[in-house]
């Protein structure tokens, strides 16, 4: 379904083509843009219509396009690579997916323009191994654009050869991190290094590397076709283009939608996201995946483009965006992405290896009504120096989820250690379910569904529930006719 | 190479090009902490810049970067000193301490133990986030040194030295999250591996999760260290050799211009002949066909009147000696002359050829 | 060594033949390793798969005592193909017109054959070589203990000099010595030809030189050499014998043949640490310090000279071995009393030309020095022969190959070749009382094939006889796929079934070392 907010470049033919059909890729104009580029174009003028494009890379970390080639263009070697990252590690995030096994050639042919611009003549997808379907697609695709002259040695009769191999990663989501992607290809651990060197000067194999995202490349035949100032047209003053954003968590219409840059948070949730389900209240969203940050009801106006969002303490990340409502507790909401994050550290370096375990177990305390007003204080101090101290982006980026939730829900926050209460009443430990005396009229059957038995009272009278034995189940709320019971 | 001026703390600094802030500070006598830094490791991008106490503040950089493996750019001013970077520096002693042992009282390493100097330069007593820690088994498969992985800090020299330059890659890191940690193959212990016990990881560790075994108790405080050339093949390693009590009680590789800091088995752990019950401790004679004590004196004196005798009744070339490729080579030069000018003769010989 | 150990990092290729270096020459086996993960090409020419085989680009799995034919077929297939450095011969060598007529018709087809590898191996080892701008060649007694010893040396100064690889940084002929100071020992003049410094002892200009120095009458009559010796006392011919810090009732060829002879010299002195094998046959033992126990100074592998420092007091009433020696020379008459080792080495340098500029004041400052070292401010050599070589031009020695000495035949059907294992050193002298090392490595065994083993019959660990025309021993069977199935290897290292006791005693015509890396044995099961 499309609407007049989304506008779609990265994801243009995905759904409208045959996947599997190189013809039917080539009937949209497919690998029309790798042909203008040998025909028409020097190597430094694909470069100089990416910068022009003001195309940023759309992994997350938003580096121009077009200066990254520059870079890898500008040292000599024998041997340079184009990278395809499509390991997308993001709980709840399909974009690349969506664009891999809906429109593969787009990133062929991306991959090899990205090739001629900086002289160099392999790529390689990294792959996450659990995408088996974008795997079969992709190796089809690979073989029909060799089979056509599209890909492999002399490609469309010029001298320029390319060839593109898959490379499987195993789901660790800081293969994603540059660095730790090309420590994997290599077979190495996949831990990141300290940069510099980057890539572009001495990455795979120690060879300069560009290394793309997928919905990066998805951007770059269009952009080639219609050229940079129909690109730059698009979007705000730092950010062009659009950006594909998976929509999930509590909206009505879940799922991949692509909006231009600029485009505000209500116009998301509201128009393309059709609102919260139930009437509920927004409460907050959480971009940038698990080491984004929060964004709430005061965002909503704000623009979205890689500025904005991080001058609001999160970030554009590759696209997730999960929807939280009134029944979420930012407490909680922190918690579940530090699980995360503490499991998929690489371990490398102290801050992240240890510091997302402690922030973790802080949480946790603070969840089970444990915690205290020096815990909000160790936190913060805890998560600015790790953001300052750790080795790469995911270390740097773990505590936003923190950052961000106590700086908008501070209060939250005090009333789990002060009035040890939980708003939203998430946190099992700090709920107290109770009978309401004036409502309550004796029916038995919150004692009945109890499975611990602590809800006494006869017939006809108002029922008790034994706080001591009460485990917090909620089965007596869900149960009663008569809202006789709360929680709080 | 171009050079590169800097300020470091205020100072000026000019370095070449492609030198770390680690090597500019020293130059100037600042001294920015280090742990995992690995002295043999002398391009800084292979530094593994894992532990991150290095880390100084360089002005319009959003982060803090570690000293050990930061190249120095023109124009670069570093704070090594402010509030902001003593407090990471803190943070990250906090977050090790966290996860280790306090049993220094007892535990071989102290008085050499990184954590345990760090910890008292920055006054560190406890932590301050106290949690969960992990628990690993001692691993004692190794003849010669045991691991406990309870103390390791994850600084990563052993898995560099073993990996980078023993070649050997015995140990890698294994697991993800809060559990990484060096592991063998299929995280067995040490003896199911392809270690060959060179104990070089031993001597690099700066905790006290590899650890020497040792026949002798000692604190790091009560031996002395004198450095030598080892005496097993020819490549002629450096060492310190470490003694208590007039017995040397362990080895620690030095920085040679042919073993660059490593060492093999015998080298690092092939000492304990020195004292050995079994040395021979006095001269012994033949009498009546069986080997008894003797002195000096009547040794030397039986010596010379031989060889005289010899020289005498047989000739000089009646004489020979066997000089050793083990000894000196004050030993040899004499031992040669002993020959020559006092046996008279040529017939000295040694074993190079076997 | 020509070049010096750290070089290797920098080479363009590294031909390893006769060495295991990850065993005999960890550290440098270490570094080896290090420089293939750099980009160094690695070839490796072994009888056995050693471990820097799997680090190999190409590895030559060669028929013991045939290495001669290896290096001859790889010059012969550079020069067919263009490959040598003709600038270097023609201006830097000489002979080379010989070198080319003798390899005229020794295709590498021809090598293949005697080699038991493939031709196409030779030849890709020959480009990778040849090919590299800077090789260096490592070889050791895999080398050299062969009858044809000296000449197989020669024939690998002939490959370097063809690819113009002597007298460049990281390239040069290294070989790697067996023991700490095989190299100072041999400058010293522990040689029964040459005084310190390859002096020779028939000069008689050099001949003055030391009798001034030493104030005594010395002789110009070149030596007996270590199997000489032997051999004449086993005749009873030598009636005093002084044997420092060696073991040849563990490491000389035919034991029983030692045995014999040590027990027919009429005084047998020994000076060791230890009472080892030797010292029990010994008339007179002299206890001697261990290196912790005394200041010297060791001359490594790559010629360079360090420090030997005192750690501790020597143990009981024994002493410096210099100490020892310094006044057994008082008694013979020659009075010179030294202090300190320090003053020993004040004497070396003034009779030994390559030591001249070497003191212990500069090796304190510099950690060491490489000789040749002429005066106080030469900064010592790190590669030899830079320029030009020491002869003026390199001398180009073609030799043919010849079979080795013994060669398997119907009741000795296998080759036999030995070597050294990581975990000992020589004779175990020292690294036997070490529990652990001892542990990791308790006794002596014969390596051979699984199919040999399966046509013997005999299993991993299995107790066989190993025997030779010298004599038979027992020793455990470690089955293996590391050798072809017609040779079996045995370490040197131990007294109980030692190797030894069935090595060949013929000897290299020039070098005097005997054949240890090639003897025909038989194996049966016990």
């Amino acid at each position: 379904m499309v609407d007049k907010n989304q506008l779609r470049i990265a994801t243009r033919n995905t759904g409208f083509i045959d996947p599997e059909s190189v013809e039917s890729y080539i009937a949209v104009g497919g690998y029309q843009a790798l042909g203008k580029c040998l025909a028409e174009m020097k190597p430094a003028d694909v470069i100089d219509l990416m910068k022009n494009s003001g195309l940023r890379g759309r992994g997350g970390a938003g580096f121009p396009t077009g200066v990254k080639w520059g870079f890898a263009a500008k040292y000599a070697s024998d041997t340079k690579y184009v990278v395809c990252n499509a390991d997308e590690g993001d709980p709840g995030a399909f974009m690349d997916r969506a664009v891999l096994e809906g429109d593969p050639h787009n990133v062929l042919e991306a991959m090899a323009i990205g090739g001629y611009a900086i002289g160099g003549n392999k790529g390689t997808i990294y792959i996450r191994a659990e995408y088996p379907l974008a795997i079969a697609r992709l190796k089809l695709a690979i073989q029909q654009a060799k089979d056509m002259g599209l890909l492999g040695d002399n490609i469309m009769g010029t001298d320029f050869s390319f060839d593109i191999e898959l490379k499987y990663g195993a789901g660790a989501f800081v293969c994603g991190e540059e660095t730790a992607l090309i420590a994997s290809m290599e077979g190495n651990r996949g831990e990141p290094y300290t940069k510099p060197p980057f890539p572009a000067e001495a990455g795979y194999w120690d060879k300069p590397t560009i290394v793309n995202n997928v919905e990066t490349l998805a951007n770059i035949p269009a952009i080639i076709m219609k050229g940079a100032d129909w690109f730059s047209g698009i979007g705000t003053e730092t950010s062009k283009g659009t950006k594909v954003f998976c929509i999930c968590g509590k909206i009505n219409n879940v799922g991949l939608i692509e909006v231009p840059m600029g485009t505000s948070l209500k116009t998301v949730i509201y128009d393309v996201g059709g609102g919260i389900p139930d009437g509920k209240e927004f409460k907050a969203v959480q971009t940038g995946g698990p080491s984004g940050g929060a964004l709430t009801y005061k965002d909503l106006d704000a623009p979205i483009d890689y500025e904005n969002l991080v001058a609001r303490q999160s970030m554009m990340g590759s696209g997730g965006m999960i929807v939280m409502d009134e029944d979420d507790c930012m407490v909680a909401v922190a918690k579940f992405f530090l699980d995360f994050t503490m499991d998929e550290t690489c371990g490398k370096c102290t801050p992240c290896r240890i510091g997302s375990k402690r922030i973790y177990e802080i949480l946790d305390k603070i969840t089970i009504g444990q915690g205290t007003e020096a815990d909000l204080e160790k936190l913060r101090s805890l998560s600015h120096n790790i953001k300052d101290t750790a080795l790469c982006g995911l270390g740097q980026t773990m505590p936003n989820p923190v950052l961000s939730t106590m700086r908008v829900f501070e209060d939250e926050y005090r009333a789990h250690v002060i009035d040890k209460k939980c708003p939203a009443g998430v946190c099992a430990d700090l709920l107290e379910f109770t009978v309401v005396e004036e409502k309550c009229v004796g029916c038995t059957l919150c004692a009945r569904v109890c499975p611990v038995n602590c809800i006494s009272g006869k017939p006809k009278e108002v029922h008790v529930i034994d706080q001591a034995a009460c485990i917090k189940c909620g089965a007596c709320l869900d149960k009663c006719k008569f809202d006789a019971i709360i929680k709080q | 190479m171009s050079m590169l001026t800097i300020t470091i703390d205020g100072q000026a600094v000019e370095m070449p090009a492609g030198s770390t802030i680690l090597a500019a500070a020293k130059k100037v006598g600042i001294d920015i902490p280090t742990l995992c830094q690995l002295d043999m490791e002398k391009q800084f991008n292979q530094q593994s810049a894992a532990c991150r106490i290095c880390v100084v503040e360089i002005e319009k950089r959003r982060n803090l970067a570690p000293a050990c493996a930061t190249s120095i750019m023109d124009g670069m001013v570093i704070k090594t000193d402010s509030q902001r970077v003593i407090e990471a520096r803190k943070t990250v002693l906090h977050l090790m301490l966290s996860d280790h042992p306090l049993d220094c009282l007892t535990c071989e390493k102290a008085g050499a133990c990184k954590l345990q100097d760090l910890c008292y330069q920055y006054g560190i007593e406890v932590s301050d986030y106290p949690g969960l820690r992990n628990d690993y088994p001692l691993d004692a498969s190794n003849e010669f040194y045991t691991r406990d992985l309870n103390k390791c800090v994850a600084c990563r020299r052993c898995v560099q030295v073993c990996t980078n330059f023993q070649s050997t890659k015995a140990i890698a890191f294994g697991d993800r999250g809060f559990t990484t940690h060096p592991v063998a193959p299929f995280d067995k212990g040490m003896s199911d591996s392809t270690c060959v016990s060179c104990g070089n990881c031993v001597s690099v560790c700066p905790v006290g999760a590899l650890l020497s075994k040792s026949k002798e108790k000692f604190r790091s405080w009560e031996v002395s260290k004198v450095k030598t050339t080892c005496s097993y093949c020819g490549v002629g390693c450096q060492m310190n050799l470490l003694a208590k009590e007039n017995k040397v009680v362990g080895v620690e590789p030095m920085d040679g211009a042919s073993n660059s800091s490593l060492l093999c088995v015998k080298g690092k752990y092939g000492f304990n002949f020195i004292n050995h019950p079994d040395r021979l401790k006095t001269p012994l004679i033949r009498k009546n066909g069986e080997l008894v004590e003797a002195t000096w004196d009547e040794a030397y004196g039986l010596i010379a009147d031989k060889v005289k005798a010899t020289k005498a009744e047989y000739g000089n070339d009646a004489l020979a000696g066997l000089t050793s490729a083990r000894v000196t080579n004050e030993e040899n030069y004499l031992f040669q002359k002993l020959v020559r000018a006092g046996f008279g003769t040529n017939n000295v010989d040694h074993c190079a050829r076997l | 060594m020509t070049n010096s150990i750290d070089e290797l990092m920098d080479s363009g290729a590294i031909f390893i033949t006769g060495s295991n270096t990850t065993e005999g020459h960890p550290v440098i086996g270490a570094k080896i390793r290090r420089a293939k993960a750099k980009g160094t090409k690695i070839i490796v020419a072994e009888p056995r798969k050693i471990e820097l085989a799997a680090d190999a680009d190409v590895f030559l799995q060669i028929t013991p005592g045939t290495n001669i034919a290896l290096y001859n077929g790889m010059m012969s297939y550079i020069i067919s193909e263009g490959l040598q450095a003709a600038e270097y011969i023609k201006e830097r060598t000489e002979n080379y017109d010989e070198l080319v007529a003798t390899l005229a018709d020794f295709t590498p087809e021809k090598a293949a054959e005697i080699c038991g590898v493939s031709a196409e191996d030779i030849k890709s080892a020959a480009r990778m070589y040849a090919q590299a701008p800077k090789a260096a060649i490592v070889y050791a007694m895999g080398v050299t203990q062969h009858t044809t010893g000296t000449e197989g040396v020669m024939t690998l100064s002939n490959l370097a000099l063809l690819c113009g690889n002597i007298g460049i940084e990281s390239g040069g002929i290294n070989p790697l010595r067996g023991q700490n100071n095989v190299q100072g020992a041999c400058d010293m003049g522990g040689l029964p030809g040459t005084y310190p410094a390859y002096q020779s002892v028939a000069n008689p200009e050099i001949k003055a030189k030391f009798e001034k120095a030493w104030g005594v009458e010395l002789s110009d009559k070149v030596g007996l050499t270590l199997t000489e010796i032997v051999h004449k006392a086993g005749h009873g011919d030598i009636k005093v014998l002084y044997i420092m810090g060696e073991n040849p009732m563990v490491s000389d060829p035919d034991l029983h043949h030692v045995e014999e002879a040590l027990k027919n010299t009429e005084f047998l002195i020994v000076q060791d640490i230890f009472l080892t094998e030797t010292a029990q046959l010994a008339d007179v033992v002299l206890p001697a310090a261990s290196f912790a126990e005394k200041d010297g100074t060791f001359s490594n592998t790559e010629r360079r000279v360090q420090r030997v420092r005192k750690a501790i007091k020597p143990v009981g009433n024994c002493k410096p071995d210099w100490q020892i020696l310094m006044d057994l020379l008082n008694k013979l008459g020659i009075e010179k009393r030294y202090a300190s080792a320090e003053e020993v080495f004040n004497e070396i340098t003034t009779v030994t030309p390559s030591y001249g500029g070497i003191s212990y004041e500069r090796l304190e400052e510099l950690g060491s020095l490489q000789w040749p070292c002429p005066t106080p401010d030469h900064a010592g050599t790190k590669f030899l022969h830079s320029g030009k070589v020491a002869r003026g031009l390199g001398l180009f020695k073609p030799a043919v190959y010849k079979p080795s000495a013994e060669l398997p035949d119907a009741d000795y059907p296998y080759i036999m070749t030995t070597g050294r294992v990581l975990y000992h050193y020589h004779t175990r002298t020292m690294t036997g009382k070490v529990d652990g090392l001892n542990k990791l490595s308790p006794a002596s065994f014969v390596e051979i094939n699984p199919a040999l083993a399966e046509k013997l019959g005999v299993t991993d660990g299995e107790m066989v006889a190993v025997s030779t025309r010298r004599g038979q021993i027992e020793v455990a069977a470690k089955v293996t796929a590391k050798l072809k199935e017609n040779v079996i290897f045995m370490p040197f290292h131990f007294a109980v079934g030692a190797a030894n006791v069935l090595t060949n005693t013929a000897l290299d015509p020039i070098a005097k070392i005997p054949e240890y890396k090639v003897c025909a044995a038989s194996v049966k099961k016990i």
